[in-house]
C-alpha cells in the first residue's frame, strides 16, 4: 500500500497577527508557520494504515521555513520517504500548491493520499479536493476513520451532531483527514534529531507556480468584533458575586 | 577414628559445601549479572570515599535517622564484627580438633579484653534481635509494607540461635574448667550456671550439641546471605566505597552513556546501578519519606529496588542459561517496563530526593526511574497532558504554550526599565523562570522581585525573550533531547552576554543551572538562588529594612534549594531580618515534605491521589499554633500551596507568601 | 451565462441543514447588487417535500436513487452538467462535510474560480471572508465568470432563508450516474448519550483551558449546582475527557440554552457556529483577545481555576441559604 501524506505549513495562531503594509497579506515578521493540525492528523492516520498493513509512507511538503523540521519529525513517527517541493512559496494560494503537488503525486503513483481536511489560512478551497481534481481522483472529507483492502477504502465520515456515515471508496483517492484514529503521537526530540542525521530529504522543483483558480485579496483586516461582552473584574469572590447576580436576573438562580 | 577426628573432617565438609555454595552464587551475582550490565564511569576522590566508609558503614550514621531501629542495628552491625573472630574460632577450632579439641586461635585467643567486649556484645545482640523481632512481629510499622518479612525474621532468629549457641559453648567450657579467659567472661559464665547441676559427661554433650548448633546455623546463614535482602552484608563497604560523589542534582547525560539512553531491560543499566539493587536491605526508609507513596500513588522506592533486583536475578540466570527452555524464555519476554514495573509507578516520582538522602547504602532509586523514563520517552509512550507541554516546550520554550514574545511581558510596568542583558554588561543576570514569566498569579511577586532588586541598588538584566525554559524538569521527564536543545539555546543566549553571577528565582532553575549546564573555563560564573542573593545583600547592609513585620511563619524548604544543594540557612536569615518568628514544621530543612509538583508531575495527570503531598504539608503547618505564613521560596510552591490552602479550607488561618514578599513588605 | 445566484442545497436524512437557509439569506443579500435570480439546486431521490420553504425564486430538482443521500462522486457529476451548461454569476455551498467535498474539485475539472470560507456580501457584491481561526478577514471582488463560493454561518441568519410559499420546481434530467467512486455503506448513530445539551437550559462548557482530564469535575460541580450539564469544545472530545454526545460546534450540537458558560474555550468559529442560539454567553478566558468575547454578552479575564470553586461555592450557598 503506497501511502502519501501531503502537507502545509499554516500561520501559528498563537502568536499576534498583524496585516502587513500592502494591505492583503500577513506581516511576515513575527509570523511562525507550523504544521497545519489536520495535516498532522493525516501523517498520524498514515503511519497508523501502515503499521496496520504494511506499505510506504510518502511525506510530501512545500519548501517553507520550518519544513525540515516537520518533515524530520514525519520520519521518526516512521514515514519511508520525504520530499520537499522547491519554489517560491510565498503567498501562493492552495490552487498553486495543489498543482505543484500533482507533479510529485504523479510521479510516486499511490494508492491513497490523505491530507488535513482544511487549514486555518484557506481561503480558495483546501489542498485535498483541489489535488483530486487534478488528479481526477475521487475525494471524500472529514475523515476519522479508515480502513483498506483490496483497492477498496472504508471510510468514516463525520456529519454534524455525531452523526457518521460510512463510505466505500474505490482507490486510488485523496482523503480529507479531520482526525485521526488516535491524536497524533509524540516524538522524542533526540529520535527527530537522529532522523536528521540519517534521513535525507529528496527535491524536487516546479518552475513556475499557478494561482489562477483562487480569488484576488481587496482587503484584509483583523477581525472587529461588532459588539464586545461587558468584562466584569475584581477578585474571584466580586467575580463570582458578580456572575451570581446574573443568574438570579436571568431566572437561572 | 575418634569423635574429634570425625569432627574435623565434618567441619571440613561442611565449610567446602557452605563456603562453595556462598562463593559460586557471589560468583554469579556480582560478576556474571554484573558483566552484563553496561559500563560506569571510573571512580575517583578515593581519599573522600574510605572517610565514607568510616562514617556511614563503621558509624552506621544515616541509621540513627530512625534512632532506635538504628541503634539496634549499630550493635548488630557491631557484634557482628566483633563477634566475627568468634565464628573464626570455632571453625578452626572444628578442623584441628582431631590434633588439639581445645585448640584456641594465637592472640585473640588469649587477649581479655576482647573476650569481654563478645560477652557483652552476645547480650547487646539479643536484646537488639529480640527488640527487632517484636518490631517486626508486633509493632508492624508501616515501611516494612512489602518488604519480605519472613526472610528478616529468619535471619533474626538464626543470629539469635548463633548467640545463644555461643553463651552456651562458652558457659559449659567455663564450667569444664577448659577457659583460661573464664574471668573476662561474666555473661558466658551466668549461661554456664544453668547446666552446672548437669554431670560432667553431659555438659560435654550439650557443649557439643551447641557447637554443632553455632557452626550449623552460621554455614546454614552464610549460604542464605546471597538470597534476598541479607546480600547487604557482602554489597554495603563497596556501595558506600563507590557511592556516588557527583553533585546530586546532576544527572548523567547522554555523553556519559556511551549511547545507551534510556533503559527498557535490565542489562541496558550500569553495573554500578545493579549493584544499588542487590544492596536494597527493604527497611522502607525510603517508603516512609517518599511523597509520592504518602499520597496513594503505586511508586515505593523499596518496592522499585526489589523489583529491580529480582528481575535482574531471574533474567541475569535465564541469559546466562546454558539451555534454553519455555521457562527462560517466558522470563526473557517479561518487559522490565511493563510487566514488571508499571508505567504509573515510573510517573509518579517528584524527583525530590527524599529517598536517596534516606538511604543508609546510598542507594540512587531517582536514577533508575529517569533512565526508564527516558526509554518511555523515546517510544512516546507518555500521557497527553505531558505530551502537550513537552510540544509547548519544543515549539514555545515554555509549558505555558504562550510566545516566547509574551515572556517578559510582567516588565512593562516598571519604570525604570529592566536592563536587557543581551545588549547591556550587567552584573546579576536574572534567570527569571517560566512560571514567574508566564503564569498570570504569579507575576506579581516576580514584579515585587524586581522592585527588591532596584532598591538594593542592584545591577541586573534579564534575558527578555531569549530566555527559554531551563530544562531541569525536562531532563527529569526523560525528554533528554529537549533538555539538551533548551541547554543549547540557553548557553547560546548566555554566551552572548556579559555578567558576573546568575541569579534565579526558581530552585529548579537553580539547580540546573548550577550542576548541569556547562562549564566555561575554570573560574565558572556563580549561579545564586536569590534567598542566597538577599542573605549576602542583607549582611553587606546593601538592603536595609524599614519595619520589623513580626509575622509568625512557618518556612517550607524546596526540594531543589534544600535537599539538592544544601541551602537551608540563607533563607531563614532573610526571614529573621524581616523581623518573622520562624517556626518550623516536624518536617523541616532536609526533612521537607516535597509539594508534589517536580519531576514534571506539574504537567501530568494527578492521577487517583489520596491525599494531596501539597495538602499533607498545609495540615502540618495549620497544627503549628498562631502561625499565619506559610512562607515558600520556589513559584512552584505559591501555586501548588495556595490551591492546597483552599481545598484544605484553610484561607482563613493560613496565607502562603514568597520570602520576596516578606522582604518587599520589610523595606 | 446569467446573474442567477445558484445554492446547493444540503440535506441529511430528510432533513434541509440549516446552512441551506443561510446560503439562501446570503443569495438574496447577493442578487440586490447583482440582479438575476436565487436558483436552489437540489438533488434528492423522491425529496420534492424539501423545497418545500425555500425562499428561492426556483428549484432545479435533480432527482436519482444515487443521490438519495449525499455521495461526492455522484454530486458531482450531476453540477458538472449544471453549472458547464448554466454558467451561472455565482455558486453556493456549505463550508461543510457536503459542501467542502464537491466544491474545490469542481473548480479544478471547471476551470473556475473559487472562494471559501465566506461569511457574508459586502456592498458591490464583493465576498467577506474569515480565515485564521476568526482572527483575520479578507474581503474582494467575486471572481468571474463563474465563482464558487463557500459559506460558514454567522453572517445571515437561517430565518431569512425560509419562505412560507414554495418555489416552483423544474425537473431536470439527471445524467448516467454508473462506476460511482464514492457510495455511502451506512449510517452510525452518535452514542446515545446520557444526557441531550440541546435541551439543557444551562451548560457549562470547557475547551482547552481545562487543561486536563482530572479538573472536569470541577466544571461537573458547577453544572450540577446551576442545574445544568457538562458540554464542550473540540480539543477536549479529541483528548477523550468528555463523550462524543457533548460535544457543541460544527461536527457536534448546536445548542440554545438560557445560559451557556463557556471556561477557557477561545471561540473558534467551529465551536461558535453551536452556539450562537444560546440566550446568554458568558465567557471567561485569561486571553483578552479571544474571539468568543466578540459573542459573549459577559466575561472575565479571571482564571478558571481561581474562579469555578468560588462561583460553585456562592451559587450552592445562593440555593440553600
Amino acid at each position: 500500500m503506497n501511502i502519501v501524506i501531503l502537507v502545509k505549513l499554516v500561520p501559528d495562531l498563537v502568536e499576534e497577527l498583524t496585516i502587513d503594509s500592502s494591505g492583503v497579506a500577513l506581516d511576515t515578521a513575527w509570523l511562525r508557520l507550523i504544521i497545519n493540525e489536520f495535516d498532522d492528523h493525516a501523517i498520524e492516520q498514515g503511519i497508523l494504515l501502515k503499521e496496520r498493513g504494511g506499505g510506504q509512507v510518502t511525506v510530501v511538503a512545500p519548501d517553507i521555513e520550518g519544513v525540515d523540521d516537520v518533515l524530520f519529525t514525519a520520519a521518526a513517527k516512521g514515514a519511508d520517504r520525504l520530499i520537499k517541493v522547491k519554489g517560491d512559496f510565498t503567498g501562493v494560494n492552495n490552487h498553486a500548491l495543489a498543482r505543484a503537488f500533482t507533479a510529485v503525486v504523479k510521479e510516486l503513483q499511490p494508492d491513497l493520499m490523505l491530507t488535513g481536511v482544511q487549514a486555518n489560512n484557506d481561503l480558495d478551497g483546501s489542498v485535498g479536493p483541489l489535488l483530486a481534481g487534478c488528479l481526477e481522483m475521487p475525494y471524500v472529507g472529514y475523515i476519522s476513520g479508515v480502513s483498506l483492502n483490496e483497492g477498496k477504502s472504508k471510510v468514516r465520515k463525520e456529519y454534524p451532531g455525531g452523526l457518521i456515515a460510512e463510505m466505500d471508496v474505490t482507490l486510488p483517492a485523496v482523503l480529507g483527514i479531520q482526525a485521526a484514529e488516535q491524536p497524533p503521537r509524540y516524538v522524542a526530540v533526540s529520535k527527530v534529531r537522529q532522523m536528521m542525521k540519517t534521513s535525507t530529504i529528496e527535491e524536487r522543483t516546479v518552475s513556475g507556480l499557478d494561482m489562477v483558480g483562487g480569488p484576488t485579496i481587496g482587503r484584509m483586516f483583523k477581525t472587529e468584533a461588532g459588539q464586545h461582552a461587558t468584562m466584569l473584574t475584581g477578585s474571584p469572590d466580586e467575580v463570582a458575586a458578580k456572575l451570581v447576580g446574573i443568574f438570579k436576573e436571568l431566572g437561572v438562580l | 577414628m575418634t569423635y574429634d577426628d570425625v569432627k574435623s573432617i565434618l567441619v571440613l565438609l561442611a565449610l567446602l559445601v557452605a563456603g562453595g555454595i556462598f562463593l559460586r552464587r557471589v560468583y554469579q551475582l556480582l560478576w556474571a549479572n554484573l558483566r552484563l550490565g553496561q559500563r560506569s564511569n571510573p571512580f575517583n576522590r578515593w581519599g573522600e570515599r574510605i572517610k565514607g566508609v568510616f562514617i556511614y558503614v563503621a558509624g552506621q550514621f544515616r541509621l540513627f535517622r530512625v534512632l532506635i531501629p538504628g541503634t539496634g542495628h549499630f550493635f548488630i552491625f557491631w557484634g557482628f564484627l566483633i563477634l566475627s573472630l568468634t565464628i573464626l574460632q570455632a571453625i578452626v577450632e572444628g578442623l584441628v580438633s582431631f590434633a588439639n579439641p581445645h585448640f584456641l586461635l594465637p592472640l585473640i585467643g588469649s587477649f581479655g579484653a576482647l573476650a569481654l567486649l563478645q560477652d557483652l556484645f552476645a547480650v547487646l545482640v539479643i536484646i537488639a534481635v529480640i527488640y527487632a523481632l517484636v518490631v517486626r512481629l508486633i509493632v508492624n510499622p508501616k515501611r516494612y509494607l512489602g518488604s519480605h518479612k519472613s526472610q528478616g525474621v529468619m535471619v533474626l532468629m538464626f543470629i539469635f540461635t548463633i548467640m545463644l549457641s555461643l553463651l552456651v559453648m562458652n558457659g559449659i567450657r567455663i564450667n569444664l574448667g577448659q577457659d583460661p579467659l573464664q574471668v573476662w567472661r561474666p555473661i558466658s559464665t551466668a549461661v554456664g550456671k544453668i547446666f552446672s547441676g548437669a554431670a560432667a559427661g553431659t555438659q560435654q554433650v550439650i557443649k557439643e550439641i551447641a557447637y554443632w548448633t553455632h557452626l550449623g546455623v552460621v554455614l546454614l546463614f552464610l549460604t542464605e546471605l546471597p538470597e534476598g535482602k541479607h546480600f547487604h552484608v557482602v554489597t554495603s563497604v563497596p556501595a558506600v566505597l563507590l557511592r556516588n560523589l557527583e553533585p546530586h542534582g546532576r544527572l548523567p547525560a547522554a555523553t556519559d552513556l556511551n549511547g545507551q539512553v534510556g533503559v527498557s531491560k535490565i542489562e541496558q543499566f550500569r553495573w554500578r546501578q545493579m549493584f544499588d539493587f542487590y544492596t536494597c536491605t527493604e527497611c522502607g526508609r525510603c517508603q516512609d519519606v517518599c511523597p509520592a507513596y504518602a499520597s496513594g500513588l503505586p511508586l515505593s522506592p523499596k518496592l522499585l529496588m526489589m523489583g529491580l533486583r529480582d528481575n535482574l536475578k531471574e533474567r541475569g540466570a535465564a541469559l546466562r542459561a546454558h539451555a534454553p527452555n519455555s521457562t527462560t524464555q517466558a522470563t526473557l519476554a517479561r518487559t522490565l517496563v511493563g510487566d514488571v514495573i508499571s508505567e504509573s509507578v515510573l510517573w509518579a516520582c517528584t524527583t525530590c530526593f527524599a529517598c536517596d538522602q534516606e538511604c543508609p547504602l546510598f542507594i540512587e532509586h531517582i536514577s533508575p526511574i529517569v533512565d526508564m523514563r527516558r526509554f518511555l520517552v523515546i517510544e512516546g509512550r507518555v500521557g497527553t497532558e505531558l505530551q502537550d507541554a513537552l510540544a509547548n516546550l519544543g515549539r514555545y520554550g515554555n509549558s505555558f504554550g504562550q510566545s516566547e514574545r509574551m515572556r517578559a511581558r510582567w516588565t512593562q510596568p516598571i519604570q525604570p526599565p529592566i536592563k536587557d542583558a543581551r545588549r547591556e554588561a550587567v552584573e546579576y543576570l536574572w534567570f527569571v523562570g517560566d512560571y514567574a514569566s508566564y503564569s498570570p498569579t504569579l507575576t506579581d511577586v516576580t514584579v515585587k522581585t524586581a522592585e527588591v532588586f532596584h532598591k538594593a541598588g542592584l545591577d541586573f538584566g534579564i534575558l527578555y525573550d531569549s530566555e527559554r525554559n531551563a530544562g531541569n524538569d525536562v531532563r527529569r521527564v526523560g525528554e533528554e533531547g529537549l533538555f539538551e536543545m533548551l541547554v543549547e539555546k540557553n548557553s547560546m543566549a548566555l554566551s552572548k552576554c556579559n555578567y558576573q553571577a546568575i541569579v534565579t528565582t526558581d530552585p529548579h532553575t537553580y539547580n540546573t543551572l548550577k550542576n548541569e549546564y556547562p562549564r566555561n573555563g575554570d573560574e565558572p560564573r556563580p549561579v545564586l538562588h536569590y534567598a542566597e542573593l538577599l542573605d549576602q545583600l542583607i549582611t553587606a547592609g546593601k538592603l536595609k529594612f524599614s519595619k520589623k513585620l513580626g509575622y509568625k511563619v512557618t518556612y517550607h524548604d524546596p526540594c531543589y534549594l534544600g535537599r539538592y544543594n544544601g541551602i537551608y540557612d540563607a533563607p531563614r536569615r532573610v526571614i529573621e531580618a524581616t523581623g518573622c518568628e520562624l517556626i518550623e514544621m516536624p518536617r523541616h530543612k532536609d526533612g521537607s515534605a516535597c509539594c508534589g509538583a517536580g519531576g514534571g508531575r506539574i504537567w501530568m495527570a494527578e492521577g487517583e491521589i489520596q491525599e494531596r503531598p501539597s495538602e499533607s504539608r498545609i495540615r502540618e503547618a495549620v497544627k503549628l499554633g498562631g502561625v499565619t505564613t506559610f512562607v515558600v521560596a520556589c513559584p512552584k510552591d505559591i501555586s501548588m500551596f495556595r490551591d492546597a490552602v483552599k481545598t484544605t479550607g484553610n484561607e482563613s488561618r493560613l496565607e502562603v507568601k514568597d520570602l520576596i514578599e516578606l522582604v518587599h513588605a520589610a523595606l | 451565462m446569467s446573474q442567477d445566484i445558484y445554492v446547493v442545497i444540503e440535506h441529511l436524512r430528510g432533513q434541509v441543514s440549516e446552512i441551506s437557509f443561510v446560503m439562501l439569506a446570503g443569495a438574496r443579500d447577493l442578487v440586490k447588487g447583482l440582479g438575476g435570480n436565487v436558483v436552489a439546486v437540489l438533488l434528492g431521490h423522491d425529496a420534492q417535500g424539501l423545497a418545500g420553504n425555500l425562499a428561492a425564486d426556483k428549484v432545479l430538482y435533480f432527482d436519482h436513487p444515487a443521490l438519495a443521500e449525499f455521495t461526492s462522486d455522484a454530486y458531482q457529476k450531476v453540477l458538472i452538467g449544471l453549472i458547464s451548461k448554466d454558467q451561472p454569476r455565482v455558486i453556493l455551498f456549505g463550508s461543510t462535510s457536503i459542501g467542502t467535498d464537491m466544491a474545490s474539485t469542481l473548480s479544478i475539472k471547471l476551470g473556475l474560480p473559487m472562494v471559501s470560507s465566506c461569511r457574508s456580501f459586502s456592498a458591490g457584491g464583493k465576498f467577506v471572508s474569515q480565515i485564521c481561526g476568526g482572527k483575520i478577514m479578507v474581503e474582494g471582488d467575486l471572481p468571474g465568470p463563474t465563482a464558487l463560493v463557500t459559506m460558514v454561518p454567522g453572517g445571515y441568519k437561517a430565518e431569512q432563508g425560509q419562505s412560507a410559499q414554495s418555489p416552483a420546481i423544474t425537473l431536470v434530467d439527471v445524467p448516467a450516474l454508473e462506476s460511482l467512486r464514492v457510495t455511502l455503506a451506512n449510517y452510525i448513530e452518535p452514542e446515545a448519550g446520557d444526557v441531550d445539551i440541546a435541551k439543557e437550559p444551562v451548560l457549562v462548557s470547557v475547551g482547552r483551558g481545562i487543561q486536563n482530564q482530572d479538573n472536569i469535575v470541577l466544571a461537573e460541580e458547577l453544572a450540577k449546582a446551576l442545574g445544568g450539564v457538562v458540554s464542550g469544545s473540540r480539543p477536549v472530545i479529541d483528548q477523550g475527557w468528555l463523550a462524543t454526545s457533548r460535544l457543541v460546534g460544527k461536527s457536534g450540537k448546536s445548542v440554545k440554552p438560557k445560559v451557556y458558560l463557556a471556561f477557557g474555550i477561545s471561540g473558534a468559529p467551529e465551536h461558535v457556529e453551536g452556539i450562537t442560539n444560546s440566550d446568554t454567553i458568558i465567557a471567561i478566558n485569561t486571553d483578552p483577545a479571544a474571539p468568543i468575547f466578540g459573542v459573549a454578552k459577559y466575561g472575565s479575564e479571571i482564571d478558571l481555576f481561581d474562579l469555578i470553586e468560588v462561583l460553585t461555592e456562592k451559587v450552592k450557598q445562593s440555593k440553600g441559604g
